[in-house]
């Protein structure tokens, strides 16, 4: 698979400057400080961040989905295809939710309703855009099902979702997401309440649809492993900002973030057999709390003091590849 | 051909074998005959119905089979199971069977034919009774719990209260003042429009930002109301309105219907409080679906069940309501026999004819106790977490 940037390509989503806080007993937990990023057609993009790291609520925010109050989408654009999201009232959004953009959620366990059939689900996530007869409906269903791999789907039509297992429930909700042909697919660390196998097939499933229906994916995960495997372009987030991006190449094999350093440092590997595994030391901070200056200072073995103070910027290494530490850029010049 | 490809024709499998299927009402049956509390409750749930039914039609049109309302003075107070003393009775008076089954009342008319006429009301009036305050409830709760963190703004509650004042004032025939608060109505609507689209919020002055501004949540304004509600002593709140309202059956199944939703709207809160966060919500919005598709048709059939058991318990309220409505002489009004009125007429000749309180009273003892049992079977049905303990 073509894992090169396609810098060329025109933007289908486009992130700017985007920033979600959360209002609390008065705290204001900054759950999305800020961040800007790019989706192009027909390509898969992966947002990486530990858990609280603002991953799923810059994805939720897309769809209009953040639960207001206590959420509030504080400043920035979302542009998708053309038109600023964030502009549209609850009417239009419903025309593009499922439409356009569909999501596949993280829990295939608890994300299909538990008193309706399969079949009444995916008919209802294509009648809700595209109303068309029984028996067509029936047909297109049979369709998605086959596509997305289940087993004699006209059966699986009359099944309740506790009725099949998890890869099952998430191939049905990839089913779902696929119903109207959307440009752009969230996946929502899709993988993660899975078992390693079935993993590894809803991965090749996602790949192989994105091929057939030339959709772009923006795939939001944890596991560095999945990433490498499908992405085509990265984004590592950190509490709320982007720390990192560039194609795969450049982040597994030329990190230039601290952060992302430690990340990989922390995978296990060949190379590393019979010695302790590295791990960056603290924890993600509160994000209702975040230390000044840059938000990984903390945890940062490469911290200097203007790093306590100064927010950093975002440091150009040609090729798309950015990362937002002056520290290491100044010292790789020295290097050179 | 990678290896998804190849899982996506689905001939190449063959057909798994699949657990054998169970349906609903299967599995509702075997529950039933586990619980046999709950199987006489259904029972007697059953027959009390084809009973009503039969009553009604038994008793009902111009010449009725069983005549609830023949009076033969020659024969009052007759016992149960008593034979007719054919000679003093023409032909058309004499009951079918020959016999009082449940003896006769002070004007001589068949108690059993009574019981059956009585029946029907009582089902009707609860049913319909309940029928009014589940739909309510469920309404006012799925509204408080789903949209519970949304704001009123204090003029439309103003808007509201001008309405309902208005209106009122009118029908009391205060026309004048009425029209008044109308009007204020209307200003308010103009008010409101004119307000639209003027963003900055701090340059309004401070008229305007207490009108606009958040009154209460919406969670607040409903359960406050049923708290309201719940603080009348319902059983008089309804003795009051139907000592107002012309005494039909109908106005006490829509005046027990409308003072009994509380219960229903405090239970579907709760549920859609918790179902409104989960996943399969969060994923039924993504896919587009209105707001009202998914209270309706997402949220409600997963919360409907400890509804559908406080609804046969209320079905028991509702029918013990009728009757003591009917024993005050506040109820269903005289020609027409409620098990509440025969118990009440019944009440003088205690001592003489004890069947004429005896039956009306056991047939309400059985028939709520039976529903009763069949709301607290359904509860263990329904609700798994109680079915590992049998």
């Amino acid at each position: 698979m073509d894992k090169q940037p396609n810098p060329h390509g025109t933007p289908l989503l486009k992130v700017e400057n985007l920033k979600v806080y959360f209002q609390s007993d008065g705290e204001r937990a900054r759950a999305v400080d800020g961040i800007s990023y790019e989706v192009r057609q027909k390509q898969t993009v992966c947002i990486v961040g530990e858990s609280g790291c603002g991953k799923t609520v810059s994805s939720l925010s897309i769809l209009g989905l953040i639960p207001s109050p206590p959420g509030e989408i504080v400043g920035g654009e979302i542009f998708f295809s053309g038109q600023d999201l964030l502009k549209l009232d609850e009417k239009a959004m419903q025309k593009i939710r499922g439409n356009q953009i569909a999501m596949v959620f993280q829990e295939p366990l608890t994300s299909l309703n538990p008193v309706f059939t399969i079949g009444n689900q995916i008919g209802e996530a294509v009648y809700t855009h595209k109303p068309m007869d029984a028996e067509s409906l029936k047909r297109y269903m049979i369709q998605l099902l086959s596509d997305v791999g289940i087993p004699s789907p006209e059966q699986r039509l009359n099944d309740y979702p506790h009725q099949l297992s998890g890869g099952q429930r998430q191939r049905v909700m990839i089913a779902m997401a696929l119903s109207c042909d959307p440009a752009l697919m969230i996946a929502d660390e899709p993988t993660t309440a899975l078992d390693v196998t079935v993993q590894a097939q809803i991965l090749e499933l996602l790949r192989s649809i994105q091929q057939k229906r030339s959709m772009a994916i923006l795939y939001i995960t944890h596991d560095l492993g999945v990433v490498s495997a499908i992405a085509h372009w990265i984004y590592v987030m950190y509490a709320g900002i982007i720390a990192e991006q560039g194609n795969a190449d450049q982040i597994f094999r030329f990190p230039r973030h601290p952060y992302t350093q430690g990340l990989l440092a922390s995978l296990p590997g060949r190379s590393k057999r019979g010695k302790r595994l590295y791990s960056i030391p603290g924890s993600v901070p509160n994000p209702a709390y975040k230390p000044k200056g840059c938000p990984f200072h903390p945890r940062c073995p490469h911290a200097i003091s203007p790093c306590r103070k100064e927010y950093p910027d975002m440091c150009d290494y040609g090729h798309g590849h950015m990362a937002r530490c002056p520290v290491l850029y100044e010292k790789r010049e020295h290097s050179e | 051909m990678n290896h998804a490809e190849k899982h996506i024709d689905a001939s190449d499998y063959i057909e798994a074998p699949l657990a054998p299927k169970r349906t609903r009402l299967q599995a509702f049956g075997r529950m039933l005959k586990q619980n046999r509390l709950a199987a006489l409750g259904f029972f007697i749930f059953v027959l009390f119905f084809l009973c009503a039914v039969t009553g009604l039609i038994l008793t009902s049109g111009t010449k009725p089979l069983f005549n609830p309302a023949m009076v033969r003075l020659e024969e009052k107070l007759r016992p149960p199971l008593s034979k007719p003393n054919l000679k003093a009775l023409r032909p058309d008076q004499v009951p079918v069977l020959n016999v009082y089954l449940m003896g006769t009342d002070d004007l001589g008319r068949d108690v059993f034919a009574r019981m059956l006429q009585g029946a029907w009301v009582s089902l009707t009036v609860g049913f319909v009774a309940v029928g009014i305050s589940v739909f309510i409830g469920i309404f006012m709760g799925g509204i408080a719990g789903y949209f519970g963190q949304h704001h009123i703004k204090t003029i439309h509650i103003l808007f509201c209260l001008c309405l309902i004042g208005g209106i009122g004032l009118i029908w009391i025939n205060a026309a004048s003042a009425g029209t008044a608060l109308l009007l204020l109505c209307l200003s308010s609507i103009v008010f409101l429009l004119s307000a639209r689209d003027k963003l900055p919020e701090k340059a309004r002055p401070v008229w305007k930002g207490i009108l606009l501004g958040n009154a209460v949540s919406v969670d607040t304004l409903i359960m406050r109301i049923v708290d309201i509600m719940l603080c009348f002593p319902s059983f008089f709140l309804i003795l009051t309105v139907v000592a107002l309202l012309p005494a039909s059956i109908y106005n006490i199944m829509i005046v027990i219907g409308l003072t009994s939703w509380m219960g229903t709207t405090r239970f579907v809160r709760a549920e859609f409080l918790s179902l409104r966060e989960q996943d399969f919500v969060a994923a039924a919005k993504a896919l587009g679906i209105g707001n009202f598709r998914i209270i309706f048709r997402h949220i409600m059939p997963n919360a409907v069940a400890p509804v559908l058991v406080s609804a046969t318990i209320g079905i028991a309220t509702a029918i013990l309501t009728e009757a003591g409505l009917s024993f005050l002489g506040f109820g269903v009004p005289p020609p027409h026999a409620t098990w509440g009125n025969i118990l009440s007429d019944g009440k003088n000749f205690i001592f003489d004819a004890p069947w004429l309180t005896f039956i009306p009273g056991i047939a309400i003892l059985i028939v709520v106790l039976s529903f009763n049992l069949f709301g607290e079977g359904l509860r263990d049905i329904l609700n798994p977490k109680l079915r590992e303990r049998h």
